[in-house]
Formats: C-alpha cells, sequence, structure tokens
C-alpha cells in the first residue's frame, strides 16, 4: 500500500494558498510609485510583479497579507486594506 | 558450489553476486570485514559497483538512500554506534519507500563500550519502518540477503530490509557454504526495476514535506505494507527452496513443538545452541522445543500464536533490554496471548548473553530447569552477582 509519497514539480504554484490571507490585504494606489522594487524584494511569497512606475500589484492567490510590502514602501504608495467580506 | 567461508566473507560473496550497482559504508566492527572484502572485489573488477567512501555511517546511508532513489541497486552495511549514528536517515529511507539492503552485524551499544554480540542496537531500530530479518547461522545469512532483495524490491513491498546476523559469532565464525551460482542468482533475482525514480525527463520530490492533511495516511501505508510483507515473505521463501533447495519459512522456525510441554523463543546464532540443547534432552525424554523468530519486523502474531497456542510453558530470550521496562521481544510475545483463548499457563522472560557474554549449553538448560517452577519475569541468566554494589562510597 502506498501513500502521499510523490510530488510532482509545480505543486507550490498549483496550490493556492491565497486563502490563507490574514484579514488585510495590500493595495497599490499607484500614484506615487518610484518602481525602486523594495515591494517586490520583500515579499516572502514573491508574489509581487510589475515593471515600471506605477505598474506594481500582487497575486491575490499567493499573497497571506503580512503587510511587509506596504511597510516597506518608501514613497507610502501601498496601504493595507481589509479584506474584501471579512 | 560448497566453500568454507567466514561469515563476513560469505556475506560480501552474496552481495557481489546481487550485482549492487553502489555500495556505500564506513567500517565498524564487526562489520568491517564485509564492507573490506566488498572494496576488494569492487577494486579488483570482478564487480561493476562505485563503492563510495565516505565520513560517518550517516553520510553511507545517505549515499545509498540517493542511489536507490536514483533507481539503482544498492548495499549497505554496519552495526552498533553506527546503526544509531545511521537511524536518521533510516527512517527517511523506509518512509520514502527505498529498499536498501543493509547487513547489521548485531552489536551492544555504549556505554560501557563493547564491540561484541547482543541485539540492542537492531532491537533499539525496530519501529524504524524496516523489515528486520535475523539470521541463524551463516547459510542463513547468505541466503537471507538474497530474500531480502526479492523482497524489498517487490513493486508492492518498497521497503528497506536490515538482515541482522550476529556480530563475531556469524560474522568472524568460519562455516561450510552453500553458495548460489552467478546463473542460479541472476534467475532468481531479477533486475531493479522501480516504479518510480529521480529522473530528470521527468521530475519529482520524493520526501516532501506533508502537512498534518497527509502524514497520517503516508505512515498507515507503511504500517499496512509491512504487514502485507507477512504474506509474501514465505513465498519468496518457498520459491527460493524450489530454486535453491534450502527451506526457510521466512517468518518463524519451530524446531521440536509437536508434542513439546517447554519451549524457548528466540532469535539469532543462540537458536543452534538451543537446538543442540533441545536434541540431547529429547534423547533424555524430556518435551523440550524452540521457536525461532526469523522476521522480528514484520512480526508473525498470527504465526506465533498458532505455533504456540498449545504450549504448556514458554521462555522468552531476549539479548536486549528496554531500559525500565519488560524484555522487549518478551512483551510483543506476551502481547500475542492477550486476550486469547489459547495460552499458555506460563510466559517467562529472560534475558541473557548481553555485550558477548557467552550462552553455553548451560545456560540454556538453566532456562529450561527454571521454566518448570512459577513464571520468571525479565530474569538474568549467567549475572555475576559479585560485581554488583549499592553504592559506590
Amino acid at each position: 500500500m502506498f501513500g502521499p509519497l510523490i510530488c510532482k514539480p509545480g505543486a507550490s504554484r498549483n496550490n493556492k494558498t491565497g486563502p490563507w490571507r490574514t484579514e488585510s490585504r495590500p493595495k497599490f494606489l499607484k500614484k506615487n510609485c518610484i518602481a525602486c522594487n523594495m515591494c517586490l524584494i520583500v515579499c516572502p511569497e514573491a508574489c509581487i510583479s510589475g515593471v515600471g512606475k506605477n505598474n506594481y500589484d500582487f497575486d491575490p492567490d499567493y499573497c497571506k497579507g503580512c503587510g511587509n510590502c506596504a511597510a516597506i514602501c518608501p514613497k507610502q504608495d501601498i496601504e493595507m486594506v481589509k479584506e474584501e467580506g471579512a | 558450489m560448497k566453500e568454507l567461508l567466514e561469515g563476513s566473507m560469505a556475506v560480501a560473496e552474496i552481495v557481489k553476486l546481487c550485482k549492487p550497482g553502489v555500495i556505500s559504508a564506513y567500517p565498524i566492527t564487526p562489520q568491517t570485514h564485509i564492507v573490506e572484502e566488498l572494496a576488494q572485489i569492487v577494486a579488483d573488477g570482478e564487480l561493476n559497483a562505485q563503492f563510495v567512501n565516505v565520513e560517518s555511517e550517516h553520510s553511507a546511508a545517505s549515499v545509498v538512500l540517493g542511489a536507490v532513489a536514483a533507481g539503482v541497486r544498492a548495499y549497505t552495511a554496519t552495526s552498533s554506534q553506527g546503526l544509531f549514528y545511521m537511524a536518521e536517515v533510516l527512517y527517511n529511507i523506509a518512509g520514502m519507500r527505498l529498499p536498501v539492503i543493509m547487513t547489521t552485524a548485531a552489536r551492544a551499544i555504549s556505554a560501557p563500550i563493547n564491540i561484541w554480540n547482543d541485539h540492542q542496537d537492531v532491537v533499539s531500530l525496530r519501529d524504524s519502518g524496516w523489515i528486520q530479518l535475523h539470521a541463524e547461522d551463516i547459510q542463513e545469512a547468505v541466503d537471507l540477503h538474497l530474500i531480502a532483495y526479492k523482497l524489498g524490491e517487490d513493486r508492492s513491498i518498497m521497503l528497506p530490509v536490515m538482515v541482522c546476523m550476529d556480530g563475531f559469532i556469524l560474522t568472524h565464525g568460519v562455516e561450510t557454504v552453500n553458495m548460489p551460482t552467478q546463473e542460479e542468482v541472476d534467475k532468481f533475482l531479477p533486475t531493479y526495476n522501480p516504479p518510480y525514480k529521480l529522473d530528470v525527463t521527468n521530475p519529482m520530490t520524493l520526501g516532501p514535506l506533508v502537512d498534518p492533511e497527509y502524514y497520517m495516511e503516508a505512515r498507515f501505508a507503511l504500517n499496512e505494507t509491512l504487514k502485507e510483507a507477512l504474506v509474501l515473505i514465505p513465498k519468496i521463501n518457498a520459491d527460493f527452496a524450489k530454486a535453491f533447495g534450502r527451506n526457510y519459512n521466512g517468518l518463524i522456525e519451530g524446531y521440536q513443538l509437536k508434542d513439546a510441554e517447554r519451549v524457548i523463543v528466540a532469535m539469532g546464532s543462540v537458536c543452534g545452541t538451543i537446538k543442540e540443547v533441545v536434541d540431547e534432552l529429547r534423547k533424555k525424554g524430556k518435551k523440550v522445543g524452540l521457536l525461532k523468530i526469523t522476521s522480528l519486523r514484520p512480526f508473525p502474531a498470527a504465526h506465533i500464536y498458532e505455533a504456540l497456542k498449545n504450549i504448556p510453558k514458554v521462555a522468552v530470550i531476549d539479548r536486549a533490554l528496554s531500559l525500565g521496562s519488560f524484555a522487549p521481544l518478551s512483551a510483543e510475545i506476551k502481547a500475542v496471548f492477550f486476550g486469547k483463548l489459547k495460552q499458555p499457563k506460563a510466559i517467562s522472560s529472560f534475558v541473557v548473553g548481553l555485550g558477548g557474554r557467552d550462552i553455553t549449553k548451560d545456560s540454556i538448560k538453566e532456562i529450561f530447569r527454571l521454566m518448570t517452577g512459577k513464571e520468571k519475569q525479565g530474569e538474568f541468566i549467567d549475572l555475576k552477582p559479585e560485581l554488583l554494589k549499592e553504592s559506590y562510597e
């Protein structure tokens, strides 16, 4: 008999962990962004992407709502907002 | 072909015939001769294998884990402290369902340091998920390796197998051994063809992190597979008997049980001594017998029940301790009978031969004599009370 034994590649992409999120999520205001990339670097889920000013956003399928991106943003251009429906 | 061989040389020879692709081991008494000889065999070009020298047993076990995960037959051997140093990896090998075959030269555990034979090392690893087979003599040790590869690599089982042979008594003893030919081995043992392996064209992760949603099922399946091995072991032994003419049941072996009134239960090389004593006492009209446990894991509880249910007095010999509790094998034999309709009137427990203290025919006769009295609980045989004192002042 065999139980769970083997993982095929892509398991962390296939398993959407967004529902584990806290009751808040980041809101990218896209007004004063200077494209410093800090939010992308500190995101522990590596779920922030973007190129150029005022173009960054997060992927709600994987974001846990930790708030690191909002805390690091030198332009206060990301704020944490209450999760919809929470 | 019959040859006069040291146990270690005989094991090295049968491992060579099983054609592992990777061998990795770290030397430790009394296992050293086995891997020394295999290193020589590989260096001489008699076996097309990679012998990986490592800095520790932890690494040796890791190397064979990786080799089998990559789809290669592998072999290692160790003993005592080395087995304990491997322990973390051994649980992983079983959990990852990789049929590594390992010889364990059973030896005592420190402290005090002691290189001689008992079963404390192997018995301590009984919960690791490895199949554990115990050899009585060198011929059986040789044959069990062949059986171990066929059993562990069976696609329904995929489990590692530990072949336990008593340190020095079997590893350094010399016996006439009937060594199979390469053709016979090739016919009995198919090439290793695993249902899963690490492969760049079909990537996968073995031994991933699983959360509480998955862990219990993995362990349940491991436990069930060990129970399934209880069915397969006698079948493979029957195949072995057909091919080689030596007949082991593979789980247990009864000796003079039919009308026996007193039976000793034991594992390993001491069974040979017990058989001699049984023969001597039988000649004097005493109805005595032996039940040898070959497979400690999986534990053949139903077979033991059938073998002993009508025996009035049973004594279990342990060559290991579960410190602070009942002697380990005796506790399991008693568990077989708890709440059962038929059971022996007494199941005594004796501890003998720790750290290589000789178990003589007189020791066995003493046990048979003590069995006529009241049930004994963890009684030490051949203990020297003059070495014991209540305080160290």
